[in-house]
């Protein structure tokens, strides 16, 4: 069947299986390999991008459901090579190690911070539960998340 | 981690969705927010040959004050029922829980109609429906019926829908006047992790979740405090009628020993919000 | 101002964020453009007798290109004769009896043993082909757990008479113990749990003309190259490993695997290019999973709060396969005494296959159990003698001036201050104020009690520092350079590191500095990244050829200034080279390298350490238990980790952070799980219960830095270290917040149902 979706500002028309899920779609139609997959039971939230602004898991939608929508994975977030505020807060607390969780955590909080602008450590910790990661023990991940929204990153 | 084949059909309306479940008959599954039918398909434990898709069927996901009670379209979503001003005034109960729903990302997909309709009896808006004595508004070969929630929990992932028949609302009653107090104890291991057990107390209503093969209303804990009993008192009751099961996380005993403890917990809050 | 021991955020970072880091499934080049894609079938059951294998009715499916097993495999080489020796003393190679093959042969041993590949043109018709792929098995009874894998009922390999790969008897000599006036058993269990990076395992191959080029997520391509040439019989010159970014290792990415070799195989024998990515479910199956060790302790000793004597004796589950020889038993007994000087210590071990995933490597291998089992034993005799844990660890650890510390167990400790790193985290977390609030809520009787736990630990880092590391520098005639080297970082920022060595020592700004690891073409010879052995090995390794490279620059430039080697100085600040006291005769790095003959500069070396060094430190856990529901919370952790001195405390923090939360979660939630018929029950995320941002509170770091002379940085491993002191701390605060009900002991993990299992029971012994 044929998909006509928005990916990072981009038209996007694939003819792909009724079955495709999305994060396939993205990562072998779309060429966008950033977004990962880390899990097959919708647990982790490494293929965690945005749809129509909110974040969802691209592994448990399937392709034809974004048709006609808009996708925004990590590749887009930047503009004009100016890094977005979340991402830039990532580099600075080192909430990243090796990166494979990266792109979808930082999507997540991309998200949970236009929803809720000045969360709490709390807040952040309760709204990463379905992301993952092995390496940095969420320590730096959390303060990212308060020092992006420290910046007005919403 | 890749569904087995089917076809997708993407229904335009109510009618349109109902016309292909019709013509597909068991071959067919509706797709609502697909986080309690993809997850199942990926793993293989389910595969239907068609799918059609509700998702884009706006005129299903509304929020409106009707009075005596709030409807709900079947295809509203968990974070639109965690965030709505209106639930949260008259319904905090149903807000609160809708907002312990998975996590962020899955209540910007998952509807209050795909949950209610999958039936785990370990999900938590089942039991808290049960508790607010919701009707379900179901459209089917008939016509449109209503089906009181109590009737509507048959067994494991089953309930009183004919094959095709699609849930389009639920209609929650506000509560009365003395029934206002409110309260959610959903004991988990992890944040993201279903409930162990979970205990939904509104006014004098008591359901359980994860305590049998459906929601279960702990009714010798509200006869106890029907009688007067003590939040504790009648707490006592709460495993009785109930058949948890035993997994890793939790044998039957345990579970029997937190149904009381949570229900405890539970009025005791409850109490202090009306 | 040197960098060395700043703050500096990561060089890797940008691309990582914007980009995307790419990893073996991301990776687009050529030689992949038309690569078919490998998917395994997997045995379903745990112990079986293969009685066939069908494939007609995949082989029809479309897109199907082959189907493989073990049976297609004549162009190898036989595996090893069964030597018909019997279980040995010695580590047990893979081969002879306990032979593992790379797809199973007539027996399987495992749930998710790899029985069979399938090829298809596209991923997605590999999961519906794998699934017509009939297998007929003939099951066979289950060995579960290191007890009944003991009990010898039911043999994996009939061939050697028993379960049991290896026994180090542990000297059954009581007259130490019969001299203490206090002696506590405890039997233990270290549960097995799944290492679990978030990049599972991924693999991809093309051989073409005689050459195979293999892409895998390791901890070193050296080792897979080494590997992959023995066991497919060719010569390592026609083989190029590359490692891309690797998403987290933690020990289970360690050289190559049977999955990931029989991937080279396959492409080697169809002539395509493969690729292959396993699943989530594939992985908590297929990974090898760490610890799973039983552990009986005994320790004796006075009530002034001296301990005399201390014994371990350990029956390690290595699951269906010996992956890592005896090793981690073998370091578990090595490390068994940890921070406590103690006159008698007696260890062993048995080693025992079952029908389970093959246990290896993960985060600590070997130094956690240890840890674990001695800090749980000097609790258990701290309850018993009514002493304060604190105080009896205070009493018995090593002093200062003993170091050189030789243990009773063979380990030569380098350097060590425990009694400072203790005093440091007690002072850090409060520790009076935590027992005084812990005093308050038992008089009230207050249902949520505060439980305050001690670790204090040391661990051994490059265990093979012999093995050393590579690194080469260069140089170029633009000013810029180059680092080859052999480490393997998967998330360690070792390129971030390795640049501010050579900013340091050469004076090339980081920016100006590229580091290059993980690709045999470009890094032939090289040891990797496992064991904390990294900035130890590697960095001193990147040092030493920094100042080769430095006295080669030295010598180009004195000529070129007509002056002597010693009288050119290089000034670090600005990088450039000069005859002392003559800044007009200022050279930069560019011009020394553009005047050798091949135009620039450059340093192989390899750096090995005399023996491993010993990290060590000491945490507090704050934990609060709802005694009605046996709920834990974590309310703090703070910790002193004590690896010499911090080259980029960025990093090392971040090394803490992550061993901290990995050690937590097998403290309260991770365990695997099997059934009695070895079925796996925590084979997905759902079930398998892997730690969470709201599971954990932020952490608080202390500081300490005690150098070690074993290498020219003075450092020591960090990488484990987090891991090894987290997790004791954590069950001890668990059993100390119920510790007034009589509750000496609970096992890992702390489940909310295992802590009410506790409770309960001590409140009903309690009314009796």
């Amino acid at each position: 069947m044929k998909v006509d979706l928005t990916v990072n500002g981009k038209e996007i028309t694939a003819d792909v299986e009724d079955r495709m899920l999305l994060v396939h779609l993205i990562r072998d139609v779309a060429d966008l390999t950033a977004t990962n997959i880390g899990c097959d039971t919708t647990s982790c939230g490494a293929c965690t991008v945005l749809l129509d602004g909110e974040s969802v898991k691209s592994c448990t939608v399937l392709a034809a459901q974004a048709a006609g929508h808009e996708i925004t994975t990590v590749e887009g977030l930047a503009v004009d090579g100016v890094m977005h505020p979340v991402q830039r807060a990532f580099h600075e607390q080192h909430g990243l190690q090796c990166g494979f969780c990266t792109p979808g955590m930082v999507m997540a909080i991309v998200s949970l911070l236009r929803e809720n602008p000045h969360p709490t450590e709390e807040q952040v910790r309760t709204g990463l539960e379905g992301n993952l990661c092995r390496c940095t023990g969420y320590h730096n991940i959390v303060r990212a998340a308060l020092a992006a929204a420290e910046e007005g990153a919403a | 981690m890749i569904p087995s084949s089917f076809s997708y059909k993407r229904a335009g309306s109510a009618e349109e969705a109902f016309d292909l479940a019709t013509e597909y008959g068991e071959d067919a599954k509706y797709l609502a927010g697909g986080h309690s039918l993809l997850p199942l398909m990926k793993l293989r434990l389910a595969a239907p040959e068609v799918i059609i898709d509700l998702t884009g069927l706006r005129e299903l996901s509304y929020i409106t004050d009707q009075g005596s009670h709030v409807a709900i379209g079947a295809l509203t979503r968990h974070h639109d029922v965690q965030h709505s001003e209106l639930l949260g005034r008259d319904l905090p109960l149903l807000a609160h829980a809708a907002g312990q729903v998975g996590d962020p990302q899955i209540r910007h997909r998952g509807t209050i109609g795909g949950s209610v309709a999958h039936a785990d009896p370990a999900s938590d808006l089942p039991a808290v429906l049960l508790a607010l004595d919701a009707t379900l508004v179901a459209r089917g070969a008939a016509g449109s019926r209503e089906i009181p929630i109590g009737e509507f929990f048959q067994g494991l992932f089953e309930t009183t829908l004919e094959p095709g028949e699609l849930l389009t609302e639920i209609r929650v009653p506000k509560p009365a006047a003395g029934a206002r107090g409110w309260a959610f104890q959903k004991f988990t291991q992890r944040a993201i992790d279903w409930a162990i057990v979970g205990v939904a107390v509104q006014g004098g209503h008591v359901s359980l979740v994860n305590m049998g093969s459906t929601p279960l209303r702990a009714a010798a804990v509200e006869a106890a405090l029907a009688d007067g009993a003590s939040p504790a008192d009648a707490a006592a009751h709460a495993a009785e009628g109930t058949s948890a099961a035993a997994d890793i996380r939790a044998t039957r005993e345990y579970r029997e020993h937190l149904a009381r403890v949570l229900t405890t917990r539970a009025l005791t809050e409850a109490a202090a919000r009306s | 101002m040197s960098i060395m021991g700043t703050r500096v955020i990561r060089t890797e970072d940008p691309r990582l964020l914007t980009a995307g880091g790419v990893y073996v499934d991301d990776v687009r080049t050529p030689e992949l453009s038309a690569a078919a894609r490998l998917t395994f079938v997997r045995s379903p059951v745990a112990h079986a007798r293969i009685a066939g294998i069908d494939a007609s009715e995949a082989l029809s499916e479309p897109g199907v290109i082959a189907v493989l097993t073990a049976g297609d495999m004549d162009d190898l080489a036989p595996p090893p004769p069964d030597s018909g020796e019997g279980p040995s003393e010695a580590p047990a190679p893979i081969g002879g009896v306990w032979q593992e093959p790379l797809l199973a042969v007539d027996t399987v041993r495992y749930v998710g043993e790899p029985v069979a590949v399938v090829i298809t043109d596209s991923r997605y018709q590999g999961e519906d082909a794998a699934d017509l792929v009939s297998v007929d098995y003939d099951p066979l009874p289950a060995v579960i757990g290191p007890a009944a894998a003991v009990a010898d009922e039911t043999l994996l390999f009939p061939a050697a008479g028993t379960n049991v790969m290896a026994t180090h008897p542990v000297p059954a000599d009581d007259a130490p113990f019969d001299a203490c006036e206090v002696v506590v058993e405890q039997d233990i269990v270290n549960q097995r749990v799944a290492c679990m990076p978030m990049e599972g395992r991924a693999t991809a191959a093309s051989f073409t003309d005689g050459k195979l080029t293999v892409w895998h997520s390791s901890q070193n391509a050296q080792l897979c190259r080494f590997i992959v040439a023995g066991v497919l019989g060719m010569d390592p010159g026609q083989i190029r490993v590359i490692v891309p970014d690797v998403g987290g290792g933690f020990g289970a990415k360690v050289g190559i695997d049977r999955d990931a070799i029989v991937v080279a195989w396959a492409a080697r024998k169809t002539g395509r290019a493969l690729r292959w990515a396993e699943t989530r479910s594939e992985n908590l199956v297929g990974m090898t999973q760490g610890r799973a060790q039983l552990q009986r302790i005994k320790i004796g000793g006075n009530r002034d709060g001296r301990i005399l004597a201390y014994r371990i004796d350990v029956i390690q589950d290595a699951g269906a396969y010996g992956r890592i020889g005896l090793l981690l038993p073998f370091l578990t007994c090595l490390m068994a005494p940890g921070v406590y000087d103690i006159p008698e210590v007696q260890t062993g071990f048995r080693q025992a296959v079952s029908n389970a995933t093959p246990i290896s490597a993960y985060r600590g291998a070997g130094r956690p159990e240890a840890t674990a089992a001695i800090e749980r034993a000097v609790d258990l005799f701290a309850a018993e003698i009514g002493m304060d844990p604190a105080e009896v660890r205070r009493r018995n650890l090593v002093a200062p001036d003993k170091f050189p510390f030789q243990t009773k167990t063979g380990a030569l400790y380098d350097s060590g201050r425990y009694e400072e790193a203790l005093d440091k985290v007690l002072a850090a977390a409060g520790y009076d104020k935590l027992r005084e609030a812990q005093q308050r809520r038992r008089a009230s009787g207050d249902v949520r009690q505060l439980g305050i736990g001690v670790s204090a630990y040391v661990e051994i880092t490059a265990a093979d520092a012999g093995a050393g590391e590579t690194a080469k520098i260069e140089v170029k005639d633009d000013g810029t350079a180059v680092v080859y080297t052999g480490s393997s970082a998967h998330g360690q920022g070792h390129h971030t590191a390795w640049a501010m060595l050579v900013q340091d020592e050469l004076g090339i700004p980081m920016d100006q500095v590229t580091v290059i690891h993980g690709d045999t073409d470009l890094i032939p010879v090289g040891v990797g990244t496992y064991g904390s052995r990294s900035l130890q090995l590697g960095g001193s390794a990147v040092h030493k050829a920094a100042l080769e490279v430095k006295d080669e620059a030295r010598h180009q430039a004195a000529a070129m200034l007509e002056a002597a080697d010693a009288d050119v100085v290089l000034d670090t600040a600005t990088g450039l080279w000069q005859v002392r006291g003559d800044p007009d005769t200022a050279l930069s790095w560019a011009q020394v390298a553009g005047h050798t003959s091949g135009g620039s500069l450059i340093a192989d070396v390899s750096f090995a350490a005399d023996r491993p060094t010993f990290p060590f430190g000491a945490h507090v856990s704050v934990v609060e238990v709802d005694t009605e529901t046996g709920q834990v919370t974590m309310l703090r952790h703070v910790t002193v980790d004590d690896a010499g001195p911090v080259l980029n405390p960025v990093l090392a923090e971040g090394q803490r952070h992550g061993g901290i939360a990995q050690g937590a979660a097998q403290a309260l939630f991770e365990e695997v799980l099997y059934d009695a018929d070895g079925n796996p029950l925590t084979s997905t995320l759902a079930d398998y219960a892997a730690i969470s941002a709201p599971d954990l509170p932020s952490f608080e770091l202390a500081a300490s830095e005690t150098p070690t002379d074993l290498n020219p940085l003075g450092a020591k491993g960090i990488g484990e270290a987090g891991t090894i002191g987290s997790t004791p701390a954590i069950q001890n605060a668990v059993i100390d917040a119920v510790s007034h009900l009589g509750i000496r002991h609970i096992d890992m993990p702390a489940t909310p149902q295992r802590v009410w299992t506790a409770i309960n029971e001590a409140r009903k012994a309690g009314n009796q």
